[in-house]
């Protein structure tokens, strides 16, 4: 029997990015708010100082600053007629844990959408003709446009401190930035990264080629940097322990260093941590929440009673949440009914490792932060005309390395023996001069096939089932990779690589190869009930009191991290909750 | 007297000892329109007197009730509650009373007080502040807390001896403005030297805990801690902090060159940022005027093994926030070129943040609260001591050598402290 | 396991191999540990053999199959090779075999050759190239003979030094032998 504690205006589960903005937000409008965090509370100098955070076998390799499977983990299987087994240990992607969640070891990377990703069944339509597109390809419009969000991605960018250029000011272009990128109403906060050797070069040789390539937009900052809430950010000194590390000195926009240390001065604000969300509770008519149940370490059940429940965990867990909390028609993809745990994606990574002359290449690739490379957009998206090219989708291309930790960087050119003295050798001939780091960062569109639902034999440690996901490659995405990772290997044959070894997805999909944790979709947004879990404002349609927050919005992934629209995403909703849910709680949308 | 002015203060002085704070006081005396102001006069020089650090417990949720430990040279010392309790606190003494305690170091009994309270500085004070200081005080929640304050070990619990002591070092005067000196000058020495009782931590004391005067401000050694020195030394007190950097230390615990941490954390946080602007740049204006010795010792030769194996652990570790010049970052990682914790004569507080890390102090105007790890279980006492010999000696610093022999001791010594 | 890992990083002029470097003391220590009970991982029932996509799916912990493979790789090696323990072999030897764990030709008797021999590559290797806290990469021998300058956090005075070769000496976390002062 849970026991009942005070009542809060506002629980938010989970404290990672969207749960810290909001919880920022709100306290900010005089809300009584509680944030309740499945992991650990974590901070800089106690949990990931500069003297032991840059150690590769600790963090990379036994991924300590991970969620644990066996705290939760998921099934998988590739097609809907095979069993669905247990993920016994991360690969595909790395969920996150604690306090900051992801934003503790993520990349950095930045990015906005294109201005046609969210409207982008109409868009292609219009394009290419309706038949272009495969008939089980379920994409659709988001319910928001690029305008709709300007204003939070310049939010978000301001409280990070995001290091860039810009492409587009306004609706002029400017040089040195990404040109296709959405019209933006003031530069970035502060000035692009620097930029290694191999960058650099790559950067050259794809000008060269008539692109325009620019510096990706980083998180990591490129000078010391106070951001609005009046917290500081050291410069990012480029150790290369960035992504899966935890930042030692401060210069990775993360909830810690951007939000957090104003956060919990907040009389109004209060968190728990190392207690796990149940689920959320319901009134007898099911459309209402009144707050949610959780289990601390002692494994005691609480009651924490709210007006207003803000779901801001990882996006898997957030369709766990919602389907463990009777909140919307869990998908049937037989039927072809129900929205909970439909519209799932990941991203379709592929890569191109170039080998250079050892006497004339030096690309001290250890020196880089998680965010540094130079990119180009020519490829993403609709940028490109697919009329001949037989599908659609597309992502930046970047040299993006991110640093030279030795385990995983023990490259060697293909037909190398993989042990022995000629491997050592070549290992020790190779690691400073090949460029591994070409990033292909594919869209994964969604279909009727891939999705999330709950699995039947297996169960987490609550006896709740498991999310099973069923997912594999579609032709679309794969020759999106063929034809991106030939564009890519093209510029490494220009910038003088004598051996190149191209990588470009293949299918099936694995779940033991690391493909970026950007899992998406499963509680879309949309303007139809019918295709979607919650309105434009991320609000439930079933549960009006209950916003969706995360990357489980997305009705399909674009060619970009995802990171940036979660957060601007976040700030929309934020505003609407502020400036209309909270005056009037109602649905804000008609169904 | 008059009756109904009779009845007035008896009401006035019934209300307030049992603690019928605020209405019945303020009907009581509303003919008396000064009292709420000398209230909030009297919270603000409370405040600037600290005495809510050694009056409470921390956390405890009880304000001024006492009991809180204060480590002296001679044992430990526990703070008397000065809530206006009747039986437990100080609500049965009289203004006399009171402004004997604070500036004369005698309790009603006629017993003398320890030093811990700071009375030679608060001697400083005028009768008038003071009462303002009683004033608010008695308008605090009375706590009933008995606390035993004589918990020292024999031969000091024998508060007799303290006749001697006061005999040696204490001569009750208040402060007399220096006509030569601006209005401004005079406020800061005012404070520094009364209120803020800054000595009783930065000037280094006797072995019988008297204060060596010659020294005043220099810095002295209290509670595993070196509190700087905060004269206008160049090298090892503020001769490189301009009036700007103090006021915004005093008043954020943070500034361009360093960061408060430690006791001077607390005393951020409770004392010196409420004060105002003008005060705080008053006692900035004072403490530059205090000179400083301006010793320029040669900086250590580079090929020193110390300086060797030092610059390699810098560069190695250090330089991750304190940059590859040693300039930090403003108001997030201290300056260590120029700074004078690194070069101090006594490197106390330089060993123990290496030791235990630092977490620097969050204000409502400073929030971020940079903490620095701790380097034991990283660091040999001979890699302590030859990248502090380093640091004390690069970027234009000179400073002594650290020995390893130091930095075990300051490891003894830092073993009974959990903190 | 020293034998493997000599084998899998031999010894040369310039660098010690997988032995001297301390790779067998590292994969000792990590079986010994929570990596060699899978701690944290997903290890509940029901077991079942999927699909190469749906990655490893065994019971047994890499402390126990390290356990089951080793005594079977030298019940093996002694069957086929005299009585010699895989240790006892000629390199030449040791690497046919290897060769034959590797491909699968060489199964091993009560274990998985296949999987042993990729899970001790990835073990033995991660040894060479780990931070020396862990046993392995002894005096940072590995990340001489790469040049990877190590622990290091603060490259601000190097990232515009493009094509230049970084002159510091790798730092462990746990130092190097230049901080300790000379004489």
């Amino acid at each position: 029997m849970a026991r009942k504690l005070p009542r809060k205006d506002v629980v938010i589960i989970g404290l990672g990015w969207t749960g810290s903005i909001l919880a920022n937000e709100l306290t900010d409008e005089g809300l009584d708010v509680i944030a309740i965090e499945r992991g650990p509370w974590r901070d800089a100098p106690t949990d990931f100082p500069p003297n032991y955070a840059q150690d590769e076998l600790r963090y990379h390799i036994r991924h300590e600053l991970f969620l644990r499977p066996e705290q939760n983990t998921f099934t998988f299987r590739n097609k809907m007629d095979q069993t669905a087994l247990p993920i016994r240990k991360w690969g595909a992607f790395m969920p996150p844990n604690g306090v900051g969640g992801g934003g503790v070891h993520w990349n950095a990377e930045t990015w906005r959408f294109l201005p046609s990703d969210f409207v982008l069944r109409t868009h292609l339509t219009e394009r290419y003709g309706a038949s272009f597109l495969p008939d089980d390809m379920t994409i659709q419009d988001w319910g928001v446009t690029y305008d709709d969000l300007e204003p939070h991605y310049d939010q978000f960018e301001y409280l990070c401190g995001t290091s860039g250029a810009a492409g587009n000011l306004r609706g002029a272009i400017q040089a040195g930035g990404n040109p296709f990128e959405g019209p933006r109403s003031r530069p970035y906060p502060n000035p692009p990264q620097k930029q290694g050797f191999g960058h650099t070069l790559w950067g050259k040789a794809a000008q060269e080629l008539g692109y325009k390539p620019f510096p990706q937009p980083s998180g990591n900052m490129s000078q010391a940097y106070t951001n609005p809430l009046g917290l500081h950010l050291g410069p990012c000194t480029y150790c290369g322990f960035c992504e899966w590390f935890g930042c030692g000195n401060y210069s990775k926009a993360s909830p810690q260093t951007t939000i957090l240390p104003v956060l919990i001065r907040k009389s109004n604000f209060s968190a728990r941590d190392n207690c796990e969300v149940m689920h959320i509770n319901l009134d007898r008519s099911g459309k209402h929440a009144t707050g949610v149940t959780f289990v601390d370490t002692s494994n005691v059940e609480w009651e924490q009673p709210a007006d207003l429940v803000i779901l801001a965990a990882f996006s898997v867990f957030n369709v766990q949440m919602l389907l463990n909390s009777n909140i919307g028609k869990p998908y049937d993809p037989v039927a072809n009914s129900g929205v909970v745990g439909r519209n799932f994606t990941h991203q379709a990574m592929s890569s191109v490792d170039g080998f250079f002359d050892k006497d004339k290449f030096n690309f001290n690739p250890f020196i880089a932060s998680g965010a540094i490379g130079m990119c180009i957009d020519e490829f993403n998206g609709d940028n490109f005309d697919h009329g001949p090219l037989g599908f659609v989708g597309g992502g930046y291309l970047g040299q993006v390395q991110t640093n030279g930790r030795p385990i995983q960087s023990a490259i060697v050119p293909p037909g190398t023996p993989k042990w022995g003295a000629q491997w050592k050798r070549a290992v020790a001939d190779n690691y400073l001069s090949t460029l591994v780091g070409g990033s292909i960062h594919s869209s994964f569109y969604s279909y009727r096939d891939v999705y999330l639902d709950r699995d039947p034999t297996y169960k987490d440690r609550f006896g709740r089932p498991m999310m099973r996901m069923t997912i594999d490659f579609h032709d679309n995405e794969l020759k999106a990779a063929n034809y991106l990772t030939d564009k890519y290997a093209e510029i490494v044959h220009a910038m003088g690589a004598h051996q190149i070894h191209k990588k470009p997805r293949k299918g099936p999909y694995d779940i033991t190869t690391y493909q970026t944790t950007h899992l998406n979709g499963g509680a879309v947004m949309g303007v139809d009930p019918k295709t979607s879990v919650v309105n434009r404002y991320l609000q439930s349609w079933d549960v009006p009191n209950v916003f969706v927050m995360g990357a489980s919005a997305f009705p399909q992934n674009a060619g970009y991290n995802p990171t940036g629209t979660v957060c601007a995403l976040a700030y929309w909703s934020a505003d609407a909750i502020r400036n209309q849910y909270l005056k009037n709680p109602r649905p804000l949308v008609d169904a | 007297m008059h009756k109904r002015a009779q009845a007035a203060i008896f009401i006035a002085v019934a209300c307030t000892s049992m603690g019928f704070c605020g209405v019945l006081a303020e009907k009581a005396v509303a003919a008396d329109g000064q009292k709420f102001g000398e209230i909030e006069r009297g919270r603000y020089l409370a405040k600037a007197a600290d005495c809510f650090a050694c009056h409470t417990v921390q956390n405890s949720g009880k304000p001024y009730a006492g009991g809180r430990p204060l480590e002296t040279p001679f044992g430990s010392i526990t703070s008397p509650n000065i809530t206006p309790d009747q039986e437990t606190g100080i609500g049965a003494w009289t203004d006399d009373q009171f402004d004997n305690a604070v500036r004369k170091g005698v309790r009603p009994d006629g017993a003398n007080l320890y030093p811990a309270m700071p009375y030679t500085s608060y001697s400083k004070m005028s009768r008038k502040d003071v009462m303002a200081i009683r004033a608010y005080l008695k308008t605090v929640k009375p706590i009933r807390n008995a606390v035993v304050t004589n918990t020292l070990p024999f031969p000091f619990n024998i508060r007799t001896g303290m006749v001697a002591w006061k005999a040696l070092y204490f001569k009750p005067s208040e402060y007399k403005p220096d006509p030569h000196q601006s209005a401004e000058w005079n406020r800061g020495a005012y404070l520094v030297e009364g209120a803020g009782h800054c000595s009783a931590c930065h000037t280094p004391r006797s072995f019988l805990g008297g204060e060596k005067s010659a020294k005043f401000l220099q810095g002295a050694t209290l509670q595993g801690w070196f509190a700087p020195n905060i004269t206008n030394d160049n090298k090892t007190g503020l001769g490189k902090w301009s009036d700007d950097n103090i006021v915004a230390y005093l008043k954020t615990g943070h500034n361009r060159l360093s960061a408060a941490t430690g006791p001077m954390a607390e005393e951020v946080v409770h004392s010196t940022s409420t004060l105002s602007d003008d005060d705080l740049k008053a006692i900035a204006i004072y403490l530059k005027s205090v000179p400083g010795k301006n010793t320029s010792p040669e900086p250590l030769s580079a090929t020193d093994p110390q300086m060797v194996a030092g610059k390699a652990i810098y560069r190695d570790t250090c330089s991750a926030c304190h940059g590859l010049e040693g300039k930090g970052v403003s108001r997030l990682f201290p300056s260590l070129a120029g700074s004078a914790v690194a070069q101090s004569n006594n490197p106390t507080t330089a060993i123990r943040i290496i030791l235990r890390g630092a977490r620097s102090v969050a204000t409502s105007a400073e929030p971020t609260a940079p903490g620095m790890p701790s380097f034991a279980w990283q660091l040999n006492n001979d890699q302590i001591a030859a990248v502090m010999t380093y640091v004390r000696n690069a970027w234009g610093n000179s400073g002594s050598k650290v020995s390893a022999s130091a930095v075990e001791k300051r490891k003894a010594d830092l073993k009974s402290r959990p903190d | 396991m020293e034998a493997i890992a000599d084998r899998i990083i031999p010894p040369d002029a310039e660098t010690p191999g997988g032995k001297d470097a301390g790779c067998a003391v590292f994969v000792d220590r990590q079986l010994a540990g929570p990596y060699g009970q899978r701690d944290g991982h997903y290890n509940s029932p029901p077991f079942m053999n999927g699909t190469k996509q749906q990655g490893e799916q065994g019971e047994a912990s890499p402390a126990q199959q390290y356990r089951k493979s080793l005594d079977a790789l030298d019940r093996h090696c002694r069957s086929k090779f005299s009585g010699k323990a895989f240790a006892e072999l000629v390199d030449s030897d040791k690497d046919s075999v290897l060769h034959g764990l590797e491909s699968g030709d060489v199964s091993l008797d009560g274990a998985d050759g296949k999987a042993f021999f990729k899970l001790a590559l990835k073990n033995i290797q991660a040894g060479f190239f780990a931070d020396p806290l862990y046993g392995g990469n002894r005096d940072l021998v590995a990340w001489k003979m790469i040049g990877f300058p190590g622990a290091r956090y603060n490259y601000l005075d190097w990232i515009d030094r493009h094509n230049e070769r970084f002159p510091l000496p790798p730092v462990g976390v746990t130092g190097r032998i230049d901080w300790t002062p000379k004489g």
